[in-house]
């Protein structure tokens, strides 16, 4: 059972040197009780995803199409089409996010019980205030804060506890799926560990479904059941999560995941891909990966690929998918 | 094979005030770094991890001579070079350079490439206009960035993140110097970028025969980079050890939670929780008993009734500051 399925999203920003192709032409759905991992580098386009998807975007954004189809109670929710009015109702009740900066998604001037409190009554005002509070305490309990800290201000709170409270508060409203873009990034290692089982913890008890946007490939490994791989505005590759890791197809995503070190296992190296990822602004023509490519012939550099699913659940957008061929002969030049 | 050691630091200290007061002692410290000791030999690179707060950073502004210490020894080829004179001084920065964290801060927006790099040159009046330019475009060349021509005049702000750490390099390295700091110089670049510029790196320390303490949050970064790892806590060394040897067989309690709390990028590693209590505080005034000691899952009686640890050798080159741990041996 999907809660999320996206059809062909395309937002461009607007810029003075012409658009930015942000988002452009992603499709994916999130089932029930399902994390599905986003990760790309700086400027891929995945915040864009979610923004698109929340519709919280800045002036110079142009939705240039696609559905975003919402499966709530009954019928399917397109929420592209709705009015804003329409759509507030989704936010935090039906799709809830946890922004990058924790930091900053606290109001500095109100205490941090009545900022959760003010968004429970405004998504069901039929609460009293003393049954909101009655639910912050038990929020405060489930992300692991001390319900002493519910009349404190932000900056009485560490960096940690700070992203706990805005983690309490993306639950308030009792969400189905919940967004959460770099979410422990600005966080120790140890911090970030603690709240990424806590995290995992609620969303088993509640049976929540994630999106968990990430530049950290380790982190993104460690938390989702599917991965999708973001290159240049657009998704390269998607599939569960251990065939992400063990037999990528495509060239970037097994470039992507042999550049990243590891403290356990043996000592392998490390992958360099070549050059810079391409400007949005005048992306390359053909495949986006295409310049960086060592795969890459001519073919790649006049035509899209376009994203399929090529076995079941496995999805990808290349002419020259690496083969398993090609990871023998990769091992065999390795020992040599 | 034993090399000589190139820098070695004793004792090293810095307090800065807590709270700031008119007319009034300060008496809260901030004990940021807290009897640091470690030694660099030749051609060799000390990471030094820890968390955000640990004086890891202030440790290394100390050797570049950014920060003055409160107290402690730096040497430098056994000559002791922490109060030296200006002349001194001005040798010294020919032979210790600094690599930043954000290559977006550490480039000046109106100034060229080519006067970036060519500015440590200015400073220290080496060569002619000429001589200066051969120079910038060979170390332009060095750090990858050719043809040198394409980049000389344009600003930092016409370059990616990768580009500029590797001008941030180049200027770190025009001088030729045998140590640098560099700060966490990799955590700002994507992972794509990062791998060249870590080996770039690399390879620059082994044709120049440079050191390099490593200064680094991320361990799997360190165990790239670096000979050997010192982790701090709260302003004091933990433990210190060869690289490899620290990852598999670590010793001190607080580096065991480091190491477990760790992600891996691979799905099919089920990770154990890590043995680690509470949150990290602020070294201020702290008490005289193990820093550790309020986190630490394995603290006894003993750990409280004595001061902080001293650092023991275990095996060789594997040192440990904690009772418990030394006990047990």
């Amino acid at each position: 059972m999907p809660v999320l399925a996206v059809k062909d999203l395309k937002m461009y920003y607007r810029t003075k040197r012409g658009y930015v192709h942000a988002v452009d032409g992603i499709s994916f759905d999130v089932d029930q009780g399902e994390s599905l991992g986003i990760v790309g580098e700086s400027g891929c386009g995945k915040t864009s995803i979610s923004m698109t998807i929340l519709r919280l975007l800045p002036e110079n954004a142009e939705f240039r199409g696609g559905q975003v189809f919402f499966y709530d109670s009954k019928d399917p929710a397109d929420l592209v089409t709705l009015s804003e009015t329409a759509m507030q109702r989704y936010r935090w009740k039906g799709i809830s996010m946890v922004f990058q900066s924790a930091m900053n998604s606290l109001n500095p001037v109100y205490r941090v019980g009545d900022q959760i409190v003010e968004a429970i009554n405004r998504h069901y005002p039929e609460i009293t205030n003393s049954d909101a509070r009655r639910k912050v305490e038990e929020l405060f309990d489930l992300v692991g804060l001390d319900t002493k800290r519910i009349n404190q201000y932000p900056h009485q709170y560490s960096g940690g506890m700070k992203q706990r409270a805005v983690i309490a508060m993306a639950l308030a409203c009792d969400p189905k799926l919940i967004i959460a873009d770099e979410p422990t990034t600005a966080l120790d290692v140890i911090v970030q560990d603690k709240i990424l089982r806590e995290v995992k913890r609620i969303q088993s008890k509640l049976n929540m479904s994630m999106i968990y946007i990430s530049h950290d490939v380790a982190v993104i490994a460690e938390v989702s059941d599917r991965i999708a791989v973001m290159y240049a505005g657009r998704f390269v590759e998607l599939a569960d999560s251990a065939t992400v890791f063990k037999r990528p197809m495509h060239p970037y995503t097994n470039a992507l995941m042999r550049a990243f070190p590891s403290i356990i296992g043996e000592k392998k190296r490390l992958f360099t891909i070549p050059g810079e990822p391409p400007d949005l602004l005048n992306p390359p023509r053909g495949c986006r990966f295409a310049p960086r490519c060592p795969f890459a012939g001519n073919f790649c550099r006049q035509n899209d690929p376009s994203y399929e699913e090529v076995e079941d659940g496995h999805f990808l957008a290349c002419f020259h998918p690496v083969t398993r061929n090609a990871y023998v002969q990769e091992i065999a030049g390795d020992e040599k | 094979m034993k090399n000589d050691f190139l820098i070695s630091v004793r004792n090293l200290k810095k307090y800065f005030d807590a709270e700031s007061r008119l007319f009034r002692r300060t008496e809260l410290f901030v004990h940021a770094v807290d009897g640091v000791s470690f030694d660099i030999e030749e051609g060799s690179s000390l990471g030094l991890v820890g968390e955000s707060g640990c004086g890891k950073t202030t440790t290394g502004r100390i050797i570049v001579k950014l920060e003055k210490p409160t107290a402690g020894k730096i040497f430098l080829k056994r000559e002791n070079v922490t109060d030296i004179d200006r002349a001194k001084q001005f040798a010294y920065h020919k032979k210790v350079q600094m690599i930043f964290q954000d290559p977006y801060e550490a480039l000046n927006p109106r100034m060229t490439i080519f006067d970036i790099v060519a500015e440590p040159l200015n400073i220290h009046g080496i060569g002619d206009r000429e001589d200066r330019e051969e120079r910038v475009a060979k170390t332009l060349h060095e750090v990858g960035m050719s043809p040198a021509e394409a980049f000389l005049f344009r600003y930092p702000h016409e370059l990616s993140g990768g580009q500029r750490q590797r001008v941030a390099i180049a200027r770190a390295l025009i001088l030729d110097p045998i140590f640098v700091v560099a700060d966490e110089p990799t955590s700002m670049l994507d992972v794509s970028v990062r791998t060249g510029v870590m080996e770039l790196m690399m390879e620059l320390q082994r044709s120049y025969k440079m050191s390099y303490l490593y200064i680094t949050h991320d361990l799997a970064v360190a165990r790239y980079m670096c000979d050997r790892i010192a982790v701090m806590y709260l302003g004091k060394i933990v433990e210190v050890g060869d690289t490899e040897e620290v990852l598999a067989n670590a010793l001190h309690p607080y580096t065991q939670a480091l190491l477990s709390a760790v992600a891996v990028p691979d799905p099919e590693v089920k990770r154990a929780e890590p043995r680690i209590k509470g949150g990290i505080g602020r070294p201020v005034n702290p008490p005289p008993e193990c820093r550790f000691l309020q986190r630490c899952p394995k603290a006894v009686d003993y750990c409280k009734k004595n001061p902080h640890p001293p650092l023991v050798e275990m095996s060789t080159g594997h040192v440990v500051a904690c009772y418990v741990t030394v006990e047990k041996k």
